[in-house]
């Protein structure tokens, strides 16, 4: 969501590039303490996953992601854990506290850009003078000025003098920034302890002109049940629901019958040949019953909600599909015939029903 | 026993950008494309958030007057910066004012209130995570700004007819007090 040219799903080269060099400098330099993580050697251990949100672009992400990074990892609490023998146990945090990670050192990103062939350096370059630089180092160091990560691309040739002497600024960058870091965290941990309220919606300064923020308001209820009263006794009853299943075999149910077949007359069983040569001016319930008659089966008397279950026995007639010249008929007639096993029409919901075996 | 420490607040985090170019694979020859994306706060996207893009989709695209910007693209993209319960309509109410203060032209606003129903059958409105998981059924309304009409529903769990009007008449108080919210906004950032 950082800039409108960020499209979701593509992993875009920058993209790779930041992760792999976040990865270096967290994962590699060994700031968090991997073997506290295990629980029984050889079987348990903790995975950490860290997930990096870039809220906004405004030049150097490398530098906030690092920051953002270090900071999680330090403020992030796991569970605790027991282990009695072969037994583990996994306390939640309403148990017992969570426990921090154990870090070692917190490195911190700084990144110079580079103009005209390494005559000109800014630190900390905003998105116009990105797009313009010849090219970037990134220096990661701890504030014991031990330089965990360095990455210069862009293809600028510095000279050695120039890479001393940024190292020089990034330690005095990075003695500020680990103390900006400390405070927040020791400030949050205070927040947390006496009960006030904490998270990104109260890191927002209040008087920023783009903030606003409302305490929680009480809303007026009192009417409200009177007001649905009036809404239910005005409105008009539910429509009539046609909630009869039918299971076609286990596992698949059909409710309702879709909308006619527009692509002509399909399906005639002999059975509703017969029927039809009667006349087409049959009635539907005529025919319904006609045809309940000509069953030899034992016809099962359904509730109004149970289910309909159309065996899938190999004795069932078989449907023939025959394209032929027929009139066009009526929507309950055509309905009939294509249902061979069921004898549903949207008219007959109203009748009683009878399944077919 | 610990004591817990109370929970921070639900928050989203909404940016939007358009009437931009479209890809011509997606683009509709009328009315602008809106395509909304939820990033969760932890892990990667998975299903309940494309379900809940397709929702706050359908709701703009409700309000929005797509014919002025045909063959154009808008990205509405919704950050979960932190989760305590009404996650849904929180959402909503970003991506309503994203809306808004993009200046896209839009047919009237909206805003989302959360109902959870107790055991006891008492209306709890803006439920916070736990009253969301103690509730027997939880609805999630959309309503829009110049009649207090509803735009979408959502529900999960089981009530009766009653307690749905009850519910949708309560959430419509509560969308007086959301849509003064925005207008005190957008009059600050306007006023200085």
């Amino acid at each position: 969501m950082a800039a409108p040219g960020f499209e979701p799903g593509r992993q875009s080269e920058l993209l790779v590039k930041l992760n792999r060099l976040i990865e270096r400098c967290l994962r590699n330099s060994k700031c968090i303490d991997t073997e506290s993580l295990c629980i029984v050697a050889g079987e348990k251990v903790w995975q950490i996953r860290l997930d990096l949100h870039l809220l906004n672009h405004d030049g150097n992400i490398t530098d906030a992601a690092g920051m953002a990074g270090i900071a999680a990892l330090c403020h992030f609490r796991r569970p605790e854990v027991s282990v009695q023998g072969d037994e583990v146990t996994v306390y939640t945090p309403e148990e017992r506290d969570p426990v921090p990670l154990s870090i070692h050192h917190m490195p911190v990103c700084v990144s110079f850009a580079f103009f005209q062939q390494g005559t000109y350096l800014l630190v900390d370059p905003s998105e116009r003078e990105e797009s313009v630089m010849d090219g970037v180092l990134v220096i990661a160091m701890n504030k014991h000025q031990e330089i965990c990560t360095i990455q210069s691309s862009g293809g600028i040739m510095l000279v050695k003098d120039q890479v001393l002497r940024c190292s020089k600024i990034t330690a005095v960058k990075v003695a500020e920034i680990t103390e900006l870091i400390q405070k927040a965290l020791e400030n949050d941990q205070k927040v947390r302890k006496e009960g006030g309220k904490f998270g990104f919606a109260e890191s927002i300064p209040n008087q920023k002109i783009t903030a606003f923020k409302m305490e929680s308001a009480a809303v007026d209820t009192n009417n409200v049940e009177e007001q649905a009263e009036e809404i239910i006794t005005k409105a008009d009853p539910p429509s009539e629901v046609f909630a009869k299943p039918i299971l076609h075999t286990p596992g698949t149910a059909q409710i309702g019958e879709g909308i006619e077949n527009s692509w002509g007359d399909l399906e005639e069983s002999e059975k509703e040949e017969a029927v039809e040569e009667e006349g087409e001016s049959e009635t539907p319930s005529l025919k319904c019953q006609k045809m309940e008659a000509e069953d030899t089966s034992t016809l099962t008397e359904t509730e109004k909600d149970e289910p309909i279950v159309l065996s899938d026995s190999e004795e069932e007639e078989v449907v023939i599909l025959e394209p032929q010249e027929l009139p066009k008929k009526t929507r309950t007639q055509t309905n009939s015939k294509q249902e061979s096993t069921s004898k549903k029409a949207f008219n007959k919901r109203r009748r009683k029903k009878r399944a077919a075996y | 026993p610990r004591s817990s420490p109370s929970p921070g607040e639900t928050s989203v985090l909404a940016g939007l950008y358009g009437p931009a170019e479209v890809k011509s694979s997606k683009e509709l020859a009328d009315r602008a494309v809106l395509e909304v994306l939820l990033r969760p706060k932890v892990g990667l996207p998975g299903v309940l958030e494309r379900s809940r893009e397709q929702l706050l989709r359908r709701t703009c695209e409700t309000v929005l007057l797509g014919v002025l910007h045909p063959r154009s693209a808008i990205t509405l993209v919704l950050q979960v910066l932190s989760d305590n319960g009404s996650l849904l309509s929180c959402c909503l109410n970003a991506a309503s004012m994203a809306l808004l203060d993009a200046g896209l032209p839009l047919s009237s606003l909206f805003c989302g209130v959360t109902c959870a129903l107790d055991p006891q059958g008492a209306i709890v409105l803006d439920p916070t995570a736990p009253q969301e998981q103690e509730a027997r059924a939880v609805l999630t309304f959309a309503i829009d700004s110049v009649e207090r009409k509803v735009v979408t529903v959502t529900t999960r769990g089981g009530c009766s007819m009653e307690e749905m009007q009850q519910c949708l008449a309560a959430a419509q108080r509560a969308a007086d007090t959301i849509f003064q919210f925005y207008r005190d906004s957008v009059r600050k950032k306007y006023s200085k």
